[in-house]
């Protein structure tokens, strides 16, 4: 490996006292301190957002990755099967699924699965994604939600009602069952 | 035996509302405006939020006033944290350190004169109350003697928490209280040989009648030549003291004792909830307790610029408050010099450190006695 020999600087004798430098950096500091101070008087923070009362949300992009949510189809169907791979793929082993059957009467009882019980700890989520990437159905998809707060364990725990609920309904994408295939 | 009871009470009045009305008041309150200046060096808002909770009571809006209440915040919090113990630790020294970071920084404050003096009626006689607790005549030595003491705390602490990196904060804040503590005591010379005096109360009645030492002009006597000669060591004297001052109340560009990079927290890394807070009121106090040391000797005390005072009233009620708030605004300018020179400038390395205190400061020191002494002796 090649050596590199660097000089050391020659320090000029009022740059060796140190005092000089010290009082540059305070007139930048204290420059600093009075532009922001007079914003700050002015309400009008250049960098700062108060966060309850201003948010940032419509500035969100659309890769942002909230809460994973569930989504129902054009046609009010849950498009979960209950596969349980995201279950599967799940890095912190939020998801629970308990899988089940489609009431008798629903056209779709002989075909599909939907699941009984699906619930996401989001204190266990780290909002990866996995499962939203390996889900087949694009039934689980990451929201913009990201305040998800709760006073209790079990009230951080999202079941399929939250979860529908957080996720709506989403159109296009794959329709499987339908005749607009 | 009315002297004696007149004194008593004034005494304890002096001792309640300046150690732990003013000081721990002023403690809490440069603790929140360190936050708030360091937010906006560093082009932030700060802790601007904690005021009255009045949606609790059923009100529309909080009412945030700036966020003053923050210390009361602060306070609760450490007195409801978990008071925790380690297993490991040296339990009596460590129960011990705390307090004896913070009593040394307090009892320092006994012999800063934070006013003139007030004369009130008692019992049909008129009586002086000089607004000071002790009216010691070795004043600096009284503070210099019991503010080293507050080094104990800080070993005590580290040494008892029996884990390395408190060990490694003690050692450092040792060695450092050791080497600037010599050019500490050596920088106030110039300004007692200058003086001719150690009593911090006539030092600050001199001052305010003939001028501050940094700005040696009353309008009483007029321009005197000698005395804008002795500013240049005194000047020296000034940013001496000033930056061994820094390093003795462990501020930054000084705090290796308490490295958050390399020693996690330093001599405090064991402690929690209201043991750490003495530590930090400790720090804190010892600060305010500096400043006003440096207020005294070389911005006037308590006293107006370019000798007012010689033609305000002596000895009135209004007078007298007029100079305590005079003293507290001087002191609360330098509080803020020092929150403003510690988000400016970096930490230096040990060995800079070192190399600053024996070789610089203490030479620097040495010399400007010397020279102190040279003018003096030219001047008369």
């Amino acid at each position: 490996m090649a050596t590199k020999l660097l000089k050391r600087p020659k320090l000029t004798f009022g740059e060796k006292i140190y005092l000089p430098a010290i009082a540059k950096g305070l007139i930048i500091t204290l420059g600093h301190a009075v532009r922001t101070f007079l914003q700050i008087n002015a309400k009008k923070p250049k960098f700062t957002m108060e966060y309850p009362e201003e948010k940032w949300d419509a500035q969100l992009p659309d890769y942002y990755r909230g809460a994973p949510a569930l989504v129902t189809d054009e046609h009010g169907r849950e498009r979960c099967v209950s596969c349980q791979l995201c279950e599967f793929i799940c890095p912190p082993r939020a998801i629970t699924i308990t899988p089940g059957e489609l009431p008798k009467d629903d056209a779709f009882a002989k075909v599909e699965k939907a699941p009984r019980e699906f619930k996401i700890d989001m204190i266990r989520c780290i909002y990866c994604g996995m499962c939203e990437e390996v889900c087949p159905e694009q039934a689980i998809f990451l929201r913009k939600d990201y305040a998800i707060t709760g006073t209790s364990r079990a009230e951080m725990v999202h079941d399929k009602t939250r979860l529908y609920e957080i996720g709506g309904i989403r159109t296009g994408l794959v329709n499987k069952w339908n005749d607009l295939k | 035996m009315d002297w004696l009871s007149f004194t008593l009470i004034t005494t304890l009045i002096k001792i309640v509302g300046l150690c732990f009305v003013a000081i721990l008041g002023l403690v809490s309150y440069t603790v929140y405006a360190e936050r708030r200046v360091s937010a906006i060096i560093q082009d932030r808002v700060g802790p601007n939020r904690v005021g009255l909770p009045l949606t609790l009571l059923g009100f529309k809006k909080d009412v945030s006033f700036l966020g003053l209440f923050q210390p009361l915040a602060d306070g609760i919090k450490f007195i409801l944290k978990e008071d925790f113990t380690p297993a490991h630790v040296k339990k009596f020294y460590f129960w011990l350190a705390p307090a004896l970071c913070l009593v040394p920084a307090l009892l320092t404050c006994a012999v800063l004169p934070f006013g003139s003096s007030i004369t009130i009626p008692w019992n049909g006689s008129e009586r002086t109350i000089p607004l000071v607790i002790a009216n010691l005549n070795v004043g600096p030595l009284f503070v210099f003697a019991i503010a080293s003491l507050g080094v104990y705390g800080i070993v005590l602490a580290g040494w008892s928490s029996n884990s390395k990196y408190p060990f490694f904060g003690s050692v450092r804040s040792t060695s450092q209280m050791i080497s600037y503590e010599i050019s500490l005591g050596l920088s106030l010379v110039p300004v007692l040989l200058v003086m001719g005096e150690l009593n911090l109360v006539t030092i600050s009645q001199q001052q305010s009648e003939h001028g501050w030492n940094l700005l040696p002009y009353s309008l009483r006597d007029g321009f005197d030549l000698n005395r804008w000669l002795l500013l240049i060591p005194l000047g020296l004297a000034f940013v001496t003291f000033v930056i061994a001052m820094f390093a003795e109340t462990n501020r930054l560009p000084f705090d290796l004792p308490e490295c958050e990079t390399e020693l996690v927290g330093g001599y405090h890394t064991e402690y929690s909830s209201m043991k750490f807070a003495l530590f930090f009121m400790g720090e804190y106090a010892a600060m305010i307790v500096g400043s006003g040391i440096t207020v005294t000797l070389f911005l006037g005390g308590w006293s107006l610029p370019l000798g007012l005072d010689n033609y305000l009233p002596k000895g009135t009620v209004w007078v007298g408050l007029l100079h305590t708030a005079v003293f507290f605004s001087k002191l609360i300018a330098f509080l803020i010099f020092f929150i403003w020179v510690r988000w400016t400038l970096p930490r230096f390395r040990y060995d800079q450190l070192m190399r600053l205190g024996w070789i610089w400061m203490f030479e620097i020191c040495l010399a400007n006695v010397l020279l102190t002494a040279g003018i003096l002796w030219y001047i008369s």
